[in-house]
C-alpha cells in the first residue's frame, strides 16, 4: 500500500506531459487498429494508381492493344486478357474509374442524406413523417435489383462511368438519411441546442453553429459508407453486364472473364486480378468504416 | 431438508447474539481484492474479516466504491476480470470456499450462499418463464429429484415470499418491481443456504413496496436460519431490520456494532459522521453532510484511509492503518483513537 | 398481437410491393430506349422467326405494354398483373412466359438460398457468440476470426476464388454448370451425387461470404447481453456454464439477430443470384444474366420484381415469426 502512494505523484507528474499531435495519432492507431490498417491499405491503393497513371499506357487498359492471353510475366505482370489487354493497366484504370464512382456516389448520397435528414428532422411534422415513411417503403427493397432496372433501361452507349454512380446513388441516400435524422434528433434533445434556442438564435445559427460540427464524425463515417455501398454496387452491376462494357471497371473484366469462360480455358489470372483488387477496396473501406464508427461511437467504443 | 421442517425448527433456533461461544455460520478472513486496472492498482477489499452468526442479519453501510458489492461478489467468488481475489478465507459452515474447486464452488453457490441481486428489474430473463428459471437451479444442484418434488419445492418458495403459485408459469414482463424482487429471493432461498446476500434488494422500488420486500426477507430468513448480510445505502430502512451494522470506507471495514450501538453512540468517526448526517426531526432543514470526497481506490491516503476528513486525526492516523480491534462489549472498530479500551487477544 | 398490428403490417407489406412495382413500371417508360423496337429489330435481323410468329410476338408485346392505351390504364392493369404474378411473355423465349421461366428457375435459387443462409446463420451466430463468451476457451473463440477477416470480400469474388483454389488449381470440384456435362438427369444417386458436387463451391462462397457479417453483429450484440443482469444471476444462481450460455445469453442475443435476418434479406438474395450467375447454375441469377445479355426486358423486370414480392414477403413472415420467440412482444 504504501509503494503504491509513494509511486503516485511521479506518475501523476508523467502523465501530465502533453504528448505532441503525431505521437497521440499514433497512440490512438495502436488502440484502433483496423482504422490504420485501412488506412494504410487505401493509401497503398492510391500510390498503386499514381505510380500506375506514370508508368504504364492507359491505352493498354483497352481492348486490342496488347497480345491477347497472355499469362503472368515480367512484361505483363497481371497477365493479359482475351480481348488484348494489358491487365495492369487495366487495374490502374479500373482503380481510377472506381474510385471516381466510389466518391462521387457515396458524396451524393450523403449530401442528400445530411439535406434530407437535418430537414427531417429539425423541422419535425409532416416533413419528417413522409422522409421517414418514404425511407422505411423504400429500404425493404433490393436496391441492386432496381438499380439493374434503371441500369438496363439506358441504351447501352449512354452507361459511362458518370451515369453509373449516378445509378448507384439514386437508391442509395435512404441509410445516411435515417443515420443523421437519428443523431439530429437526440442533438435537439440537447442542452447546448435548447440554450441556443431561447437565446434567440435563429434556425439557420442553431444548425450550422451548433448541431453540424457535432455531426462531423457522424457524417464522416456515413460518407465512408456511403463510398463503400458505391463501389459495392457499381461492382455488382457491372459483374452483370451492366457496366460501362468498354471501361476496364474491376467488375466487368470479371464479367467478361465469366462470359468467356476464363477458368474452363485455362485463363485463370484473367478474374483473379481485379478480384484481388477489389478485396483490398471493399476490405480498407471496411476497415475504415469500422474504425471512423468507434471514433464517432463512444458506445460502440465501450464496447471492446 | 426442506422448507416444512425448517419451520418446525424455527422453534429451537438460536436467538441472535445468544450465541457468543458457538462456532459462526460465515466467517470471512482478511479477505483482499484488486482490481488491476489501466491507470493502476485498485484496491477494492483490504483486509477484510467479519463473522456472522446462524439466523444473524448484518447491515452493509457505506458510500458508493467503498467495496460492499466487491465483498458481495468477493464471498461468491464471482469477482471478474481485471479484478482479483488476493486473498483471505471464507468459511460457511466448516467449507472453506476460495480453496473449491470451480466445480465446487458453482454448486456452493445458491446452496450454501445466495445472492439476491442489486438490479432485480433486470436479474430474470426475459424470454423464458419464471417456472423454469427456478426449476434449472434446482436442477443444477440436485441431481436425481423427481419433477414433481422440484416443482414443489419452486411452488413453496413462490408461496413463501406471498407470491400466487400462477407466477410459475409467467415472464418476468407480466411482474410489477415489487414482484420481481420477490421472485429473486424465491429462487434464492431455494435450497435453503446457510448465508443470503441481499445487495440493495429495494433500490428500485417505490417506499411501500420497498417495506414489503424486507419483510419478505426478514420472514423467510427466519424459516430457514439463515444468516443474511443486507447491503444498503437506506441507513433507516436498515436499522428496523438488521441486528448489527458494519461500516465500510474505501475497502476497509471501519466499525461492526449492534443496530442499537451504531446509530446512538457510533465510535468511528467515518461511522460518527455517517449517523450524524442522517436526517432526523431535531436538526430538520440542516442537511450534514461529510466534508471531503471519498477516496479514489488508485491512490489511497496512508494510514488511515479516512484521516484527510477525519476531524481527530494524528500523526499516527497519518502512518499507520488501524486495524479492526474488538472492545468491551462485542463491538469491532478500526481507529486508533480506542486503542486504550481495545480488548488484547 | 393484435388485429391492428397484423393489419398495419400487411399493408405495409402491400404499400412496399406497390413501391417496387411502380418503379418497374416508370423507369422503363421514362428512359428514351424503347425495348420492343429494339429487339424487334434485332429479331427480324437475325431472322429463324417466321411473319407470323413476329406478328404474334408485336400482338402480345401491344397487349402486354399496352402501347395504345392511356398510361394510367396501362399502370393500371400492369399492377393487376403483378398481384397475379403475371409479368407477360419473354422476349427470348417466346411463347414461354416470365412465370414459367421463374417457376423453373426458382426451385435451383430456393434451394441454394435455403440451405446456405441457414447455415451461415447458425454458424456465424454460433461463433459470434462463443468468441464474445469470455468463459469459452481461447482456441474456439478465435475460430471466428478468419471468418472476420473474410467479411470484406464479397461471396461474388469469393465464389471466383473458390473456382480458382478449389477448381481449377485443385481439380477438387467441378467448375461450374448444373450437372457434368453430357449428364442426363435421372433419379439416381450418382446423379444426386454429381449435383451436389457442383452445388458445393457456389454453396461455400456464400456461406463464406456471410458468415463473418453474422460473427460480428452477434459479437457485438453478445458483449451488451453478457452484461446483463439476468447473466449474472445466472451464475449467482450457480448454474452451469453451458446452461448460462444457451438459456440465458445464447437465447437473448439471437433475437435480435433474427430481426437482422429480415432486414439483410435483400443483400442475402441478391448476393446468392450473383454468385448463381458466376457459376452458370440454372437458377434465377443465369436466367437474369442471359436476359441482361439478350435484351429481354419483361425477363429482367419480372425476376427483379418478382424477387421484390418474394423478399417482402419473406420479411413480413419473419416479423410475424417473431412474436413467437420473443414473449415480450408476443403479449403486446
Amino acid at each position: 500500500m504504501t509503494t503504491l502512494t509513494a509511486t503516485s505523484p511521479a506518475i501523476a507528474q508523467a502523465s501530465i506531459e502533453q504528448p505532441t499531435g503525431l505521437v497521440l495519432l499514433l497512440r490512438y492507431f495502436r488502440r484502433n487498429k483496423g482504422l490504420a490498417v485501412g488506412l494504410l491499405i487505401l493509401l497503398g491503393l492510391i500510390l498503386f494508381t499514381v505510380i500506375g497513371f506514370m508508368v504504364i499506357n492507359p491505352k493498354h487498359a483497352y481492348p486490342l492493344s496488347v497480345a491477347t492471353r497472355k499469362p503472368p510475366s515480367l512484361q505483363y505482370p497481371f497477365g493479359t486478357d482475351f480481348f488484348g489487354r494489358n491487365l495492369v493497366a487495366a487495374m490502374v484504370v479500373g482503380m481510377w474509374q472506381t474510385a471516381i464512382i466510389g466518391v462521387l456516389a457515396g458524396g451524393l448520397g450523403t449530401m442528400i442524406g445530411v439535406v434530407l435528414g437535418f430537414t427531417s428532422a429539425y423541422f419535425g411534422g409532416w416533413i419528417d413523417a413522409t422522409v421517414r415513411t418514404i425511407c422505411q417503403i423504400l429500404t425493404p427493397i433490393p436496391v441492386l435489383l432496381i438499380q439493374v432496372v434503371v441500369a438496363g433501361s439506358l441504351d447501352k452507349r449512354d452507361v459511362t462511368i458518370i451515369t453509373m454512380a449516378l445509378i448507384v446513388v439514386m437508391l442509395a441516400w435512404m441509410g445516411p438519411t435515417l443515420v443523421i435524422r437519428a443523431q439530429v434528433l437526440t442533438m435537439k434533445e440537447r442542452q447546448f441546442v435548447s440554450v441556443a434556442k431561447l437565446s434567440g438564435v435563429s434556425d439557420v445559427g442553431i444548425i450550422f453553429k451548433e448541431i453540424l460540427p457535432n455531426l462531423l464524425p457522424f457524417i464522416a463515417a456515413a460518407f465512408v459508407g456511403q463510398v463503400f455501398a458505391a463501389v459495392f454496387a457499381s461492382f455488382y452491376l457491372a459483374v452483370l453486364g451492366l457496366g460501362p462494357l468498354r471501361e476496364p471497371l474491376l467488375g466487368n473484366i470479371i464479367w467478361a472473364a465469366q462470359l468467356q469462360g476464363a477458368f474452363f480455358n485455362g485463363w485463370w489470372w484473367w478474374p483473379i486480378a481485379p478480384s484481388i483488387a477489389m478485396i483490398l477496396i471493399l476490405g480498407s473501406l471496411a476497415l475504415i468504416n469500422m474504425g471512423l464508427d468507434e471514433l464517432a461511437n463512444p458506445r460502440v467504443r465501450k464496447t471492446e | 431438508m426442506n422448507l416444512a421442517t425448517a419451520d418446525n425448527q424455527a422453534g429451537t433456533r438460536r436467538a441472535p447474539f445468544a450465541a457468543g461461544t458457538q462456532t459462526p455460520v460465515l466467517k470471512v478472513e482478511n479477505l483482499e481484492v484488486t482490481y488491476y486496472t489501466d491507470l493502476g492498482r485498485a484496491k477494492a477489499l483490504d483486509d477484510v474479516s467479519f463473522d456472522l452468526h446462524a439466523g444473524q442479519k448484518l447491515g452493509m453501510v457505506g458510500e458508493s466504491g467503498s467495496g460492499k458489492s466487491t465483498l458481495a461478489l468477493a464471498m461468491m467468488r464471482m469477482i471478474k476480470q481485471p479484478g482479483r481475489i488476493e486473498g483471505g478465507t471464507v468459511t460457511i459452515d466448516g467449507t472453506e470456499l476460495m480453496g473449491l474447486k470451480d466445480e465446487d464452488m458453482r454448486k456452493a453457490r445458491l446452496s450454501k450462499i445466495a445472492y439476491i441481486p442489486q438490479g432485480a428489474m433486470n436479474s430474470l430473463n426475459p424470454v423464458t418463464r419464471i417456472g423454469e428459471q427456478m426449476v434449472d437451479a434446482v436442477k443444477s444442484h440436485l441431481n436425481g429429484q423427481s419433477r414433481a418434488a422440484i416443482h414443489e419445492r419452486c411452488i413453496h418458495a413462490l408461496k413463501s415470499v406471498d407470491l400466487d403459485p400462477a407466477v410459475f408459469r409467467m415472464y418476468a414482463h407480466e411482474l410489477s418491481g415489487g414482484m420481481k424482487q420477490r421472485v429473486c429471493i424465491a429462487i434464492g432461498i431455494l435450497l435453503e443456504p446457510k448465508v443470503i446476500i441481499c445487495d440493495e434488494p429495494t433500490s428500485a422500488l417505490d417506499v411501500v413496496t420497498q417495506r414489503q420486500v424486507m419483510e419478505t426477507i426478514d420472514r423467510v430468513q427466519k424459516q430457514i436460519n439463515a444468516a443474511v448480510i443486507l447491503i444498503g445505502h437506506d441507513m433507516g430502512l436498515m436499522a428496523q431490520f438488521v441486528d448489527k451494522v458494519a461500516v465500510m470506507y474505501a475497502g476497509r471495514l471501519v466499525e461492526i456494532s449492534t443496530v442499537r450501538e451504531m446509530f446512538t453512540e457510533p465510535k468511528h468517526p467515518y461511522a460518527q459522521a455517517l449517523i450524524s448526517s442522517l436526517p432526523n426531526l431535531d436538526n430538520k432543514g440542516v442537511f450534514q453532510g461529510i466534508p471531503g470526497l471519498a477516496p479514489s481506490l488508485l491512490r489511497l491516503p496512508s494510514g488511515c484511509a479516512f484521516h484527510p476528513r477525519c476531524p481527530y486525526a494524528s500523526d499516527r492516523s497519518r502512518s499507520e492503518k488501524p486495524k479492526l480491534k474488538a472492545l468491551p462489549g462485542g463491538r469491532m472498530v478500526a481507529c486508533h483513537l480506542y486503542d486504550q479500551d481495545a480488548l488484547n487477544v | 398481437m393484435n388485429f391492428k398490428l397484423i393489419a398495419k403490417r400487411l399493408s405495409f407489406l402491400v404499400l412496399v410491393i406497390w413501391a417496387a412495382s411502380t418503379i418497374v413500371f416508370f423507369v422503363p417508360r421514362l428512359s428514351p430506349r424503347n425495348a420492343i423496337r429494339e429487339r424487334f429489330a434485332e429479331l427480324s435481323r437475325s431472322g429463324g422467326f417466321s411473319s407470323g410468329d413476329i406478328e404474334k410476338l408485336i400482338a402480345s408485346m401491344n397487349q402486354q405494354f399496352g402501347l395504345d392505351k392511356p398510361l394510367l390504364e396501362q399502370y393500371w392493369n400492369y399492377l393487376g398483373n403483378v398481384v397475379r404474378l403475371d409479368f407477360g411473355y419473354s422476349l427470348n423465349r417466346y411463347p414461354a412466359t416470365v412465370a414459367d421461366i421463374i417457376a423453373q428457375a426458382l426451385p435451383w435459387t430456393f434451394g441454394l438460398l435455403m440451405v446456405t443462409t441457414i447455415l451461415s446463420f447458425v454458424i456465424g451466430n454460433l461463433l459470434g457468440a462463443i468468441s464474445a463468451w469470455p468463459k469459452a476457451p481461447q482456441w474456439l473463440r478465435s475460430i471466428a476470426t478468419p471468418f472476420v477477416l473474410l467479411t470484406g470480400v464479397p461471396p461474388v469474388i469469393m465464389g471466383v476464388l473458390l473456382l480458382f483454389f478449389i477448381g481449377f488449381r485443385l481439380k477438387l470440384l467441378p467448375l461450374g454448370g448444373a450437372y457434368s456435362i453430357g449428364v442426363v438427369p435421372t433419379w439416381s444417386w450418382d446423379f444426386a451425387f454429381d449435383l451436389l458436387l457442383h452445388q458445393l463451391l457456389p454453396g461455400l462462397a456464400l456461406i463464406l461470404g456471410s458468415v463473418g457479417g453474422w460473427v460480428l453483429s452477434m459479437r457485438g450484440m453478445g458483449v451488451t447481453i453478457q452484461g446483463e443482469d439476468y447473466v449474472n444471476f445466472a451464475e449467482h444462481k450457480g448454474l452451469t456454464g453451458g446452461r448460462i450460455f444457451r438459456d440465458y445469453y445464447l437465447r437473448n442475443t439471437l433475437l435480435p439477430q433474427v430481426t437482422g435476418l429480415a432486414l439483410a434479406l435483400g443483400t442475402v438474395v441478391t448476393s446468392a443470384i450473383i454468385v448463381e450467375g458466376i457459376f452458370g447454375l440454372p437458377g434465377l441469377g443465369t436466367v437474369l444474366n442471359n436476359a441482361i445479355r439478350s435484351n429481354d426486358f419483361p425477363t429482367i423486370y419480372g425476376i427483379v420484381l418478382f424477387i421484390t414480392i418474394a423478399i417482402a414477403v419473406l420479411m413480413a413472415v419473419l416479423e410475424f415469426v417473431y412474436p413467437l420467440l420473443d414473449p415480450r412482444v408476443r403479449n403486446q
